[in-house]
């Protein structure tokens, strides 16, 4: 883009001398000395003189702007393209809608169905999975971007609060109190808590060995460190803090039993913690767990055939959601993504393509411009 | 805005200020809002009057004090005032309190000069004694006391019946075109926004009538949603959805507009090149409202004497019986010689001369003013005092008598003293004066000479004076004044009448009636007066030059070519308009005249038929006869035969005001056809108020289009006001004219770089500075809208409230504040030197329906890009590279929303200042310090938390935060690369032809 930088020197063009004031002088000097006038400073801001740069944009430079885009974009968006590619990304639907699947038969359970109702799923990974991979449980039609669900929650509750705790905030109603004893966590979004239970065995010559499904470091540390608390008091049995609250109406057990490390449980359980942060929009997918890569010789997850047991709780069925399981590894750019690379070859295309047309409308018009000039 | 504010300061300085009141033979101090009518009033010297008061005694025994009237109507010469004549005696507080006296006065009413009342004096042994009194026994509110100790009155009119506050017309709210196009815009997105609620509304209920989306297991509602009406819910629905969307109003524009206006009008007063050093003063500002307004006049309305011309007159010659006498030196004035009696002295007898000249020493009610006490005005260093009164003729007459031998020494007890061409001292006894009105347009005095005869010298216009004199005597004198007239000078003849003691006892009387008259007295004395000033000996004429102002010419040439129509509203004389008008080349020779005058349509009784056949004939002419393809090349000058339109006032009146109402309305119509197809209208004789007449004629036609008036003296306020931009000129004729304007500019000249460069640039920018507004919060709250269906229609916001309420305030206002007050599309000399860029912005250019609907258009395409782009390109991405969700997508998108609209921004700017870059990087790097802090701090309800940190450090969401913002300005660089090729295609078409 060519500029034209226009320093107007600061024109100190008094018609003439003046009364009381010298002629002008330094910047800002206008109307000094002793003898006090109403002529206006002939500063270069007050004479609207300041140095400006004046950008244009005329069809000569644009056109390389646009040639130079677009071999920029073109590039990087092959470079997304490739490397989004190369994500490797495998996703079941275990909702058992399908009367085939074998998650069928726990379509309408309810939320204390003891014991629980298991499925098995088997699948095969036609690639193996290289690096680290990441375990997702994957929504539709859950709209936990509702007005109604997102606000129904108490942040101070879940920061540790003791006051808080035992009087949690009108907007968690109708999921505030049970029985007369308040609810910890109260609101919907905890009362609503993702709780399949999803395990991965690799079948091997018909021998399950399990994955090593890490449920540690799906948070962020801001949350789970900072944001997320469980309450204070003596001692650190959970039980005691917890005492003389109620257990959310959906939950099995009370959220002081989410997880037998001390440093994961409670409020500060990661599970819960992913949960809490609602989604933007009704279908979304949230962490689960991580398979970390054992060593350097072997891929994280080898093609072959897997199998997934589900401890099916969570009922979807009722608001014709889905539920999905979704193995990923990830790159510098993230998740998998082909539209970001598409859109940028698209827009570099476009781009170079205009550039393109523009370059033969201008080169003609030029020509003419100098045949213009010439009978004259 | 603030300079309501300035003024309630400057009412409260007023209201709150002290003044002494006698009561009980004490002085009292009281606020002066606290006077009321009939408290006896103490005024010190150079103190002003806090009211209107009836003046009954003085600290001098004459019962006389002087006032200047400066700030009510600009005469800076001291006016005497008499007090009542049995109440001078009482000059102490304890003797002004044993007056027991009744006071009868007219209803307030605003004229400055009339005043009728009467005061019945009670004394406890006589009968009580009544007295007239008159404007002479008023001393106005706003008035100043000088040169008198001190004075006692009694207050008749206060508060608002004062006559100032009554000549305070509240000025009628202004209101520009920009505003009339931003209320219509705000209609339309009044649309817009109640179209989205109820749109929501009504797909929130078809889809929730699905029992599970309105209800699921995880979300259910309390007991007391599902218990309320359903009318009663969808109604406050449809309240949330308002709420939700309100921001698409741009409520914050009027805030950045007012402050536009108001910063922005600064850069009037700053300007060094309207800065006059003669009167020390620059422009002034009194309605910022209006800055843009100025970039739209079509037609400019301005006054001849003082505006066009200097109105520093200057005495150039005078004929005394038809004998021409001129300055010796500036003797060379050609064509003259030829015919006519020529310049030297003693043609004329030698009495007739010298009586000639003193009666131009006598007649005019100049004062002496000390040199000690010089306020600018006149001064002369050679001389010990300067000339003041309240009109500058009157000056130059005095001192062109001076020239030849005759110089006025003063007023002292009633005796004019003038020194003769042999340094004489004559005195004269001053008996009356018959003061000038504009509708006798002559004035007159009465004086004893000291021998004892009474003479009676007349000087006034000449339509006014040769009815009044011996017919055979004009003839002569018409010669010269018609000639001098035509020259542009502005003529006065002089006339005298010698009395009788007899006559002289009959006018006194008379006028002293006249003068005691509680009612009709104006009619009265304007008889009397009219009877006395009969039967005069003309003795000869005074021509007076009126300069040109400096640069006038090429002022008017410039609005004209910045298609503008110049009509010019005068008082003055045909000829001497006429004239003025050649010289200042709003008349070119090949303009074709139209008269509608006096003299083209006669003095008989048919003159009304006659005007209407003149009517017919020049619409005919103009406007029939005009090939009807011109309707596309609006303003083309250049085509065809420029027409010029002189209308004198008597005929206007005809015109606008028909005797007998047959189908005249008829012709007011063709007349204002007429009008409007002439480059230049002339309309001279014109009364103040027809003046306002005229201007809102022009105002009232089809396309309303924006008028300016600008004038000088006070008789050109009313059309300043009346018109859409009024502009005083702060000239010699007083304030009057500037207080009332909107702007005030020392000269003529200035109008053109006011109008040209700062009018142009501010409608460019207010008008860019409104659709940006409307743009941005379209673009804002589009996503909003669409983000409603994937939510289920439940009003929850896309942005965190605190991005919500920042965005109008902090993110988005000062980039724009900075491109609206700095911008220069064009350079002001550029735009200075072109008039006809001018033509580019006219008719409101930027603020129609389609650069509208362009804006609207481009805001709802960045919202579009911005919503699906997000949707799109982060939907399975929501992961970082460690592999965890990213924040939900509704926060994302208020980081990223804000930065597009700085480049949209900047791609527009043409005038990057240090301070736009300093605002617009400022407001950028606010805006991401303020996304760090907010998303650093715990919160009740904190659900930013560390959103924005996480956000930034996914690579991702860098490179989808380019490309989009790419995307949402394609369309405008395209635009604007299209429209440059189009243009230079055009320019190069324009050369080979």
């Amino acid at each position: 883009m060519a500029v034209s930088y226009s320093a107007k020197e600061e024109a100190d063009g008094h018609p003439s001398g003046g009364v009381g004031v010298p002629g002008g002088g330094a910047v800002g000097g206008g109307g000094g000395g002793a003898v006090k006038t109403r002529k206006p400073d002939n500063t270069a801001f007050k004479q609207q003189r300041l140095p400006a740069w004046q950008p244009i944009l005329t069809a000569g430079t644009v056109l390389p702007a646009f040639f130079i885009i677009g071999l920029i974009f073109i590039p990087i968006g092959i470079g997304i393209f490739v490397t989004s590619n190369n994500i490797r990304e495998y996703e079941i639907d275990y909702t058992g809608t399908e009367p085939s699947s074998p998650c069928n038969k726990c379509l309408n359970v309810s939320w204390d169905s003891t014991p629980p109702c298991t499925c098995t799923i088997n699948f095969t990974l036609e690639h193996s999975f290289e690096s680290n991979v990441f375990m997702y449980y994957g929504l539709s039609n859950f709209y936990q971007n509702h007005r109604r669900y997102v606000k129904s929650r108490d942040d101070s509750q879940l920061n540790g609060d003791n006051s808080s705790l035992l009087n949690p905030s009108k907007e968690c109603e109708p999921y505030r109190t049970n029985e007369d004893k308040p609810i910890a966590p109260c609101g919907a979004i905890a009362n609503s808590m993702f709780n399949d239970t999803l395990e991965l065995y690799r079948i091997d010559n018909d021998t399950r060995t399990p994955i090593t499904l890490i449920k540690k470091g799906i948070a962020w540390w801001t949350d789970k460190n900072v944001k997320f608390r469980n309450p204070t008091g003596d001692g650190n049995n959970l039980t005691a803090l917890f005492q003389g609250t109620t257990k959310p109406v959906n939950w099995p057990k009370p959220v002081y039993m989410l997880d037998s490390e001390p440093d994961n449980n409670g409020f500060i359980n990661e599970d819960f913690i992913v949960w809490m942060r609602t989604a933007a929009l009704p279908t979304f997918r949230k962490l689960y767990r991580l398979i970390e890569r054992k060593n350097n010789l072997q891929p994280t997850l080898q093609a072959g055939k897997y199998s997934l047991d589900i401890a099916y709780n969570y009922p979807v069925h009722s608001f014709d959601g889905r539920k999905r399981m979704i193995l990923s590894t990830i790159s510098w750019m993230g998740g998998k993504n082909p539209f970001l690379g598409i859109a940028y070859i698209t827009v570099g295309s476009i781009c170079f393509f205009l550039g393109v047309v523009l370059l033969f409308i201008h080169h003609k018009y030029g020509n003419r411009n100098t045949s213009a000039d010439i009978p004259n | 805005g603030y300079e309501d504010w300035l003024r309630h300061r400057a009412d409260n300085e007023v209201n709150k200020s002290n003044v002494f009141v006698v009561e009980n033979a004490k002085q009292v101090r009281k606020e002066s809002e606290k006077i009321k009518v009939g408290d006896i009033v103490e005024v010190k010297a150079d103190e002003t009057f806090p009211c209107d008061l009836i003046f009954l005694a003085s600290s001098s025994t004459d019962g006389t004090c002087y006032v200047t009237t400066a700030s009510l109507d600009g005469e800076s010469n001291f006016k005497t005032h008499y007090a009542v004549r049995d109440t001078t005696v009482l000059c102490t507080d304890e003797a002004i309190d044993t007056l027991t006296a009744t006071i009868e006065c007219e209803q307030p009413q605003p004229d400055l000069y009339k005043f009728v009342g009467r005061i019945i004096i009670y004394r406890s042994n006589q009968e009580p004694v009544a007295r007239s009194l008159g404007p002479e026994n008023l001393l106005l509110k706003g008035a100043t006391l000088k040169n008198t100790k001190k004075i006692y009155g009694v207050a008749v009119y206060t508060g608002m019946e004062t006559k100032m506050a009554l000549n305070y017309q509240g000025k009628s709210q202004k209101r520009s075109a920009v505003e009339k196009s931003i209320n219509a815009f705000l209609i339309v997105y009044l649309c817009i926004l109640l179209g989205k609620a109820t749109v929501c509304t009504t797909l929130k209920y078809v889809w929730q009538s699905n029992p599970f989306n309105d209800e699921p297991w995880y979300n259910e509602k309390t007991k007391k949603e599902r218990e309320s009406f359903k009318v009663l819910r969808m109604f406050t629905d449809f309240l949330s959805f308002m709420v939700l969307f309100n921001f698409i109003i741009p409520v914050s524009m009027y805030v950045t507009v007012e402050m536009q206006k108001f910063l922005g009008s600064f850069f009037i007063s700053w300007d060094k090149e309207m800065y006059d050093e003669e009167i020390q003063e620059g422009a002034l500002v009194n309605t910022s409202d209006l800055n843009e307004e100025l970039g739209q006049v079509e037609y400019v309305f301005t006054d001849k004497t003082g505006t066009l011309t200097e109105n520093s007159m200057e005495f150039i010659e005078c004929c005394i019986d038809g004998h021409k006498y001129k300055d010796c030196i500036s003797e060379v004035d050609g064509f003259s010689q030829a015919d006519g009696p020529l310049k030297y002295y003693g043609k004329a007898e030698k009495s007739r001369e010298e009586l000639f000249l003193r009666a131009l020493c006598l007649c005019h009610t100049v004062q002496i003013k000390e040199a000690d006490q010089v306020d600018g005005l006149m001064a002369h260093p050679e001389r010990k005092y300067t000339y003041i009164s309240s009109s500058p003729d009157e000056i130059a007459l005095v001192k062109g008598a001076e020239k030849y031998g005759f110089t006025f020494l003063g007023l002292e007890n009633d005796f004019m003293k003038i020194q003769n061409q042999k340094n004489e001292t004559e005195m004269y006894q001053l008996l009356h004066v018959l003061n000038f009105d504009p509708v006798r347009r002559r004035m007159s005095v009465i004086v004893r000479t000291t021998t004892g005869k009474l003479l009676l010298f007349c000087k006034g216009a000449d339509s006014s004076i040769f009815p009044r004199v011996q017919q055979e005597e004009i003839q002569q004198t018409k010669v010269h004044v018609d000639r001098n007239a035509m020259d542009g000078y502005r003529t006065l003849c002089v006339a005298f009448k010698e009395l009788t003691e007899k006559e002289y006892d009959k006018i006194d009387r008379q006028l002293n009636e006249a003068k005691m008259a509680l009612q009709d007295r104006e009619e009265k004395m304007a008889k009397v007066f009219d009877d006395t000033e009969a039967d005069m000996h003309l003795i000869g004429a005074t021509a007076v030059e009126d300069r040109l102002q400096e640069q006038l010419a090429e002022t008017i040439e410039a609005l004209h070519a910045a298609g503008m129509k110049v009509w010019v509203l005068t008082g003055d004389k045909m000829e001497t308009a006429k004239s003025t008008c050649y010289a200042c080349r709003l008349f070119q020779t090949s303009t074709e005249l139209l008269e509608l005058t006096a003299r083209t349509v006669g003095e008989s009784e048919r003159k009304e038929d006659r005007l209407h056949e003149l009517l017919l004939e020049y619409h005919k002419k103009l406007v029939q006869d005009v090939p009807k393809n011109q309707g596309g090349l609006k303003r083309s000058w250049t085509l065809s035969q420029e027409y010029g339109l002189i209308i004198d006032g008597s005929t206007l009146s005809l015109i606008l005001n028909p005797s007998q109402d047959s189908c005249s309305s008829n012709y007011k119509s063709i007349f204002l056809q007429i009008c409007l197809k002439c480059t230049a209208v002339l309309c001279c004789r014109m009364a103040p108020l027809q003046k306002a007449q005229i201007v809102r004629m022009v105002k009232n036609t089809k396309g309303s289009p924006i008028t300016l008036s600008i004038g000088d003296g006070a008789n050109d306020v009313s059309m300043i006001l009346e018109a859409h931009v009024g502009i005083g000129i702060k000239g010699k004729e007083g304030r009057q004219a500037s207080r009332n304007s909107d702007y005030a500019v020392p000269k003529f000249k200035h109008l053109r770089k006011l109008l040209l460069a700062h009018g142009h640039l501010y409608y460019v920018r207010i008008a860019h500075l409104v659709q940006y507004f409307f743009y941005k919060n379209l673009c804002f709250i589009l996503p909003q809208f669409l983000y409603q269906f994937f939510c289920g229609f439940s009003q929850q916001p896309l942005y965190d409230a605190a991005y919500l309420t920042m965005y109008n305030i902090c993110f988005t206002s000062l980039p724009i504040l900075a491109y609206s007050l700095l911008e220069q599309h064009i350079s002001i000399d550029t735009l200075t030197s072109d008039p006809q860029l001018y033509m580019k912005v006219s008719d409101n250019a930027m603020l129609q329906w389609r650069p509208f609907l362009y804006w609207t258009f481009l805001g709802a395409f960045e919202g579009l890009v911005f919503f699906f782009g997000v949707y799109f390109l982060f939907q399975s991405s929501s992961l970082e590279d460690n592999g965890k969700v990213t924040p939900p997508k509704e926060r994302k998108m208020s980081p990223v929303l804000s930065l597009f609209l700085f480049p949209q921004l900047a791609l527009d700017t043409r005038f990057w200042t240090w301070m736009n870059h300093f605002v617009i990087w400022g407001s950028l790097a606010f805006y991401v310090f303020f996304s760090f802090f907010w998303g650093g701090v715990i919160w009740q309800q904190q659900r930013m938390y560390f959103v924005f940190a996480h956000m930034l450090t996914s690579v991702s969401t860098w490179l989808a935060i380019i490309l989009l913002i790419f995307i949402s300005l394609f369309p405008e660089i395209l635009l604007i690369v299209l429209k440059n090729i189009k243009e230079k295609n055009h320019q190069v078409r324009n050369k080979m032809m």
